[in-house]
C-alpha cells in the first residue's frame, strides 16, 4: 500500500478504466436480457403449445363430441365414457388420498418423536416423490389387479392415483401445519386440551386452506397422469358407461361402478395421438383441451387460493 | 363449574368419576395418535410394495434369462418368437433422451434462475413464477402430442432427413418441461446464499453479472449440481412424451435423429396389448421396471445428499 497520496491517474489510463466499467456495465445488460429470453422460452413454449391445440381441435367442439361414445368414425368419436370415467376414477382417488394424506402429515408434523421410524418415514415421502409414474403402474399391476383381484377397474386407477398423489398431499399438509405459531398450540395445552383436541379445534381449521391447495395440485397432477394407468390396464375403448351409482330401489346406492371397466381422458387422447388417421388427431387435440383446461383452471385456483390466504391470515 | 386452584375434599365417587374420565380421554388419545401412526406408515408400506412386487415378478423373469444376457445383450426382443433379452436397447434409448433433455434444460434453467435469484425485479418475479409452475402442470400426454405433431415438423424443416419418429423432439420438449423444477430448485440454493458474500463483492466494486458468475453461483453450485441430477432423474423417468414421439422400436443407438424405445416406452408398449399374467413378456416389464427403479434412485439420493450438504454449510 503506498502512503504518499494518491497521484491524479494519467488521462490514457483513466480512459482505459472507464471502458473497462463500461464493458462491466454492458455486460450487466446483456445478461439481464439473455436472461429475460431464457426465461420467456418456458412461457412462450406454453402458450404456443396451448394455441397449436386450440388451432387443431377447437372445431371439433360440439355437443356430441361430450356425449358420443368413441367410434371407429372420427366425426361420429366422442369423449363421454373418457370424461365421465376420469370423473368417478378422481373421485376414488380423492377419497383415499385425502383422509391419509392429511392423516399422515400431522401425525409427521405434530404427534411424531424425533426417532428413526419418523426419520424412515421422512424419507420414504421424499423418495416417492422421486419415483416416475410409471412405476406406481408396475406396483399397482401386481398388487391391485391380481394381489387384491380388483382387476381393471375404476378402483385399481383411484387406488394408483391416490398412491401416486399422496406424498403431494403429505408434504403441503405439513407445510400448511408448519405455518401456523407455535403460540396458539401452546395456549390450547396451558387451558387444558388434549393433544388431538388441540389438533381438531386448532390446527386443522386454521391449516384448511393450506391443505385445500395441495389436495387440489395434487388433483390436477392425477387428472393428467396416463402412463400407470396403460399399465394397470385401462382399455381405449370403451363403448359403455359404468353402472349408475344411483339406484330406484333400496339400498339406492351401489357400488358395482367401482369394479367396471373404464378409459379416463388422457388414454382416450393417447388412443387417438397414436392413430395415423388425420382426422383422429384432431379428436386428440381436442381431448388434450380438456384435459389441460381442466388441469389449469385447478393449478390456478389452488395458486389464487394460496395468494388469499396469504393475505388474510395475519398471526 | 369448579373453582381453580383451591383443593376441595371430593367425595370419593367423584373422584373415581373423574379418574375414568380421564383414563378413558387417554385411550382415546392413544387410539388416535395409533391411528395418524398407520396411516403415515402408508408411505414406508407403499416403498415396500414397490420394491416386493419388482423383484418378485422381476426373479420369475431372471430364472429364465441369465444376467448376464439382460445386462450385455444388444437386441431386446421379448415380444418376437425367438425373443432375446438385452436391456441396452432401451437404457440407451432412455440415456439418449434424457441426454437431449439435459442439454436443453441445464443452460435455460441455469440462466433462469440466476436471472429470477440475482437480476429480475419483484414484480418479474411474482408473475412469472406462476406461470413456470403452470408449465409443470401441463400433462405428459399433451406434450407428447406437442412433439409428435409440432416439434417434429418444425425440425424436419431444418433437417429434412429426420424420421418421423426420433428421440431429438421428444428429449427438447422434455428438457423445456423440466426447466421450471431445475430452476427453482437452483434458485432456492443461491437464495440460500448469505446476503454478506454478495454484499462484500459488491464492495470490491464488482457488477451484478461478475457477483452472480463469480461468487453466488460457486457458493451454491452443489445445489445447482443437485437440481441437474434430479432434472435427469425425471427425464428418465418421463413416459408419455417418449411413447408417442419417439417411436416404440428398441433400436441400439445414441443418436438422437433416430427412433428408439425407452425402457418407459417399452413398458407402456406391452401394457397396451393384452398380456397373460406370468408370461415372461409381463414379467419383463418388471425387470425393465427394476432397472427404471434403480437408475432414478441412485440419482435421487445423490441429489439429496447434495442439496442437504449445501443446506448445512450455511
Amino acid at each position: 500500500m503506498r502512503t504518499d497520496a494518491p497521484q491524479p491517474p494519467r488521462s490514457a489510463e483513466l480512459a482505459a478504466m472507464r471502458e473497462l466499467i463500461r464493458r462491466h456495465k454492458r455486460a450487466d445488460i446483456v445478461f439481464g436480457l439473455v436472461g429475460l429470453v431464457c426465461m420467456m422460452v418456458g412461457v412462450v413454449t406454453l402458450l404456443v403449445l396451448f394455441v397449436d391445440l386450440m388451432i387443431d381441435g377447437l372445431p371439433r367442439f360440439s355437443r356430441d363430441f361430450f356425449m358420443n361414445f368413441p367410434s371407429r368414425h372420427a366425426e361420429r368419436a366422442g369423449i363421454l365414457s373418457a370424461w365421465v370415467g376420469t370423473c368417478l376414477v378422481m373421485l376414488v382417488t380423492m377419497v383415499a388420498a385425502v383422509p391419509l394424506g392429511v392423516a399422515a402429515g400431522i401425525y409427521l408434523e405434530e404427534y411424531a418423536p424425533k426417532n428413526w421410524v419418523t426419520d424412515l418415514i421422512e424419507i420414504n415421502v421424499t423418495n416417492l416423490a422421486g419415483v416416475p409414474s410409471i412405476v406406481y403402474g408396475l406396483l399397482a399391476l401386481g398388487l391391485f389387479v391380481y394381489i387384491f383381484g380388483l382387476g381393471q377397474s375404476i378402483a385399481t386407477a383411484g387406488l394408483t392415483l391416490a398412491l401416486l398423489i399422496l406424498p403431494v398431499i403429505i408434504v403441503t399438509t405439513r407445510e400448511a401445519i408448519r405455518a401456523i405459531p407455535v403460540a396458539i398450540r401452546e395456549a390450547a395445552y396451558g387451558v387444558g386440551a388434549t393433544r388431538w383436541q388441540v389438533v381438531a379445534d386448532h390446527v386443522l381449521p386454521y391449516s384448511i386452506g393450506g391443505i385445500m391447495t395441495g389436495v387440489i395440485i395434487g388433483l390436477a397432477r392425477a387428472i393428467g397422469e396416463t402412463a400407470p394407468l396403460i399399465t394397470v390396464g385401462a382399455l381405449t375403448f370403451i363403448a359403455f358407461l359404468p353402472p349408475s351409482p344411483l339406484r330406484s330401489e333400496a339400498p339406492y346406492v351401489s357400488f358395482e361402478w367401482l369394479l367396471s371397466p373404464f378409459t379416463v381422458l388422457p388414454i382416450q387422447m393417447f388412443n387417438w395421438v397414436s392413430r395415423p388417421d388425420e382426422k383422429f388427431l384432431l379428436n386428440a387435440a381436442a381431448t388434450g383441451i380438456v384435459i389441460i383446461v381442466a388441469t389449469l383452471a385447478m393449478n390456478a385456483l389452488a395458486i389464487w387460493l394460496r395468494y388469499r390466504l396469504r393475505k388474510r391470515i395475519k398471526w | 363449574m369448579e373453582q381453580v386452584g383451591v383443593r376441595m375434599p371430593v367425595a370419593q365417587s367423584v373422584h373415581a368419576a373423574r379418574l375414568a374420565h380421564k383414563r378413558a380421554r387417554r385411550l382415546k388419545e392413544s387410539a388416535i395418535e395409533a391411528v395418524l401412526f398407520l396411516c403415515a406408515l402408508s408411505a414406508v408400506a407403499t416403498t415396500v410394495a414397490i420394491v416386493v412386487i419388482l423383484l418378485y415378478e422381476s426373479l420369475g423373469f431372471f430364472e429364465v434369462v441369465s444376467l448376464r444376457e439382460f445386462l450385455t445383450g444388444t437386441v431386446w426382443t421379448p415380444l418376437f418368437t425367438n425373443p432375446q433379452y438385452g436391456v441396452l436397447p432401451l437404457v440407451a434409448g432412455t440415456v439418449t433422451t434424457a441426454g437431449v433433455a439435459l442439454v436443453v434444460a441445464v443452460p435455460l434453467g441455469l440462466v433462469t434462475a440466476i436471472y429470477l435469484s440475482e437480476f429480475a425485479p419483484h414484480g418479474v418475479r411474482e408473475t412469472v413464477k406462476p406461470f413456470l409452475e403452470l408449465l409443470e402442470g401441463v400433462p405428459t400426454v399433451v406434450y407428447g402430442y406437442f412433439a409428435l405433431l409440432f416439434v417434429t415438423p418444425l425440425l424436419q424443416k431444418l433437417m429434412p432427413e429426420l424420421p418421423g419418429f426420433n428421440m431429438l423432439s421428444p428429449g427438447i420438449v422434455i428438457g423445456i418441461m423440466i426447466i421450471p423444477y431445475v430452476s427453482s430448485v437452483s434458485e432456492d440454493a443461491m437464495r440460500a446464499v448469505p446476503m454478506s458474500l454478495r454484499e462484500g463483492s459488491y464492495a470490491m466494486g464488482a457488477t451484478r453479472f461478475q457477483t452472480a458468475i463469480k461468487v453466488v453461483l460457486p457458493a451454491a453450485l452443489s445445489g445447482v449440481v443437485a437440481a441437474f441430477i434430479l432434472g435427469i432423474s425425471r427425464a428418465v423417468g418421463e413416459t408419455m412424451v417418449v411413447a408417442v414421439a419417439a417411436g416404440q422400436q428398441p433400436n441400439f443407438t445414441f443418436n438422437p435423429t433416430e427412433s428408439a424405445a425407452t425402457i418407459t416406452a417399452y413398458i407402456v408398449q406391452v401394457a397396451l396389448g393384452d398380456l397373460p399374467h406370468g408370461s415372461i413378456a409381463y414379467q419383463s416389464i418388471f425387470a425393465a421396471g427394476l432397472v427404471l427403479v434403480l437408475m432414478t434412485l441412485a440419482f435421487n439420493v445423490i441429489g439429496h445428499l447434495l442439496r442437504r450438504s449445501f443446506r448445512e454449510r450455511y
